[in-house]
């Protein structure tokens, strides 16, 4: 804290190295509105959530994370209209250009017919919670975003499952040109689809498509790890089992813990013993009537993503509870 | 709005707090209701919740409030499609069950159906 020449203390907001100061009833929104920061902001009264930023040290006054979700409020974002600071904060905004780290690739090997594992090593911890995602960018500046699918247990490393998609530059290259040694940006974590370890007895909804598996991957190994005693179901679905993927590994974790049930669904006309007939979203439903209390976690299609939040409302989960992560194709 | 003990509306029902437990609540008789479903057929429910949570601030008496010009402006695509008193009734009417159900006194209610008839015309466009 800083001292004025009245006395009165002023605390000190730090972004990217700038450092700009809150006079007592002064919101972070006037400061930086005051000192010309670019930040989108509309209601200024906590509604639209337009001027959510993040604090990377302190932690912001409750009162400025009225309104947001647990996993964002656990993150230290809050809303600079809301917030009268209480203490200094080193501050990142979202319109702020990223920072990228620069990994190595160490594995690049096909999951299925469509699906790549690639995995990015670093020289030191790579900071994440299991369930983000981040950006990766190519040379020449192309980027899209790819959910982590391991946990920060397996440090210094980032798993990814990367489909393939038609006409798709980044997943082109990346299968067809990236090579073991290759050099690959990586920004920072970002993502509010994680888990949080308490209420471990809750019972946990995961359903993803495609690879949508790899953030739940990463949720589910992070909550077995807190020791989530509650019952976990895990529903993996595809039009047909050549792009499912990890099923013997998901079966392998239900025989280990008995509170993991894996239910592989294909929507398709072939399904084989051991698996469930129709879409993942459809099979799940089925077998709720009622999810009060029940902790959601959906990953995947936009399709899928948009009707489980519904439904599962519906069925009783809180809307604090559902926590979606829809990935959106960046058109070519 | 206040009574003789100068305790808003606000204060009395709970503050946030109330607002956080009406709201999955009342969202969910809104999307249950064919009367006015339909609105909210293409909207994401995660700012949707967000929205209601405003509009229960704003009806149990909470700061902040939407002004009578926002609710003109949300509102002005649904007026075109079709949005209309009916379709105002049976949201206040869900509200009032939601109350119901958490065992806000009647009186309280009461007051809170005030507030809202207070934004008809500016919802409706009239």
């Amino acid at each position: 804290m800083e001292s004025n020449l009245n006395g009165s203390t002023m605390t000190r907001l730090t972004i990217n190295e700038h450092i700009y100061y809150c006079v007592p009833n002064e919101t972070v929104l006037e400061v930086l509105l005051r000192e010309d920061v670019k930040i989108s902001y509309a209601c200024k009264k906590g509604t639209c959530h337009s001027c959510m930023v993040r604090s990377l040290d302190n932690a912001p006054p409750e009162a400025a994370q009225v309104g947001l979700r647990d996993t964002l409020k656990k993150h230290n974002h809050f809303l600079a209209c809301l917030c009268y600071p209480e203490q200094d904060m080193a501050i990142k905004l979202p319109d702020q250009s990223e920072f990228y780290t620069q990994g190595s690739v160490v594995a690049n090997e096909m999951l299925n017919r469509n699906t790549l594992l690639l995995i990015i090593a670093f020289r030191d911890a790579f900071e994440f919670t299991a369930g983000q995602f981040v950006n990766l960018q190519r040379a020449d500046g192309l980027t899209r975003s790819y959910s982590i699918a391991n946990t920060p247990q397996e440090s210094n490393t980032l798993e990814f499952h990367i489909r393939r998609l038609p006409n798709g530059k980044f997943s082109e290259w990346l299968h067809d040109e990236v090579r073991i040694g290759d050099s690959i940006a990586v920004s920072e974590a970002r993502g509010h689809c994680f888990y949080l370890p308490e209420r471990s007895q809750q019972g946990l909804l995961l359903v993803g498509t495609g690879t949508g598996l790899a953030p739940l991957a990463g949720i589910l190994t992070d909550a077995l790890a807190h020791g989530h005693a509650g019952p976990i179901y895990l529903f993996h679905g595809s039009r047909e089992i050549e792009d499912l993927y990890r099923i013997d590994e998901m079966r392998l974790l239900s025989e280990q813990y008995k509170n993991f049930y894996y239910i592989p669904c294909l929507s398709g006309d072939k399904v084989p013993e051991g698996f469930s007939k129709g879409r993942v979203d459809e099979v799940s439903l089925a077998l709720f009537s009622d999810l009060k209390g029940w902790r959601i976690f959906l990953c995947g299609h936009p399709d899928m993503v948009n009707k489980m939040k519904k439904m599962t409302f519906l069925k009783g989960a809180a809307s604090a509870d559902i926590y979606a992560d829809a990935f959106l194709l960046t058109p070519t | 709005m206040s009574n003789q003990n100068n305790k808003s509306i606000y204060e009395r029902i709970g503050g946030e707090a109330s607002v956080n437990a009406a709201v999955d609540i009342f969202y969910r008789k809104v999307l249950n209701d064919h009367r006015i479903n339909r609105f909210f057929d293409n909207v994401d429910m995660e700012t949707q919740v967000a929205k209601q949570k405003a509009f229960l601030t704003m009806a149990f008496g909470g700061p902040n409030s939407y002004t009578g010009e926002d609710m003109r402006k949300g509102h002005a695509q649904l007026v075109k499609a079709g949005l209309n008193d009916s379709h105002f009734d049976a949201v206040v009417e869900n509200l009032g069950a939601t109350l119901i159900e958490l065992n806000v006194p009647q009186d309280i209610i009461n007051e809170i159906v005030v507030i809202c008839e207070t934004t008809r015309n500016d919802v409706l466009g009239k």
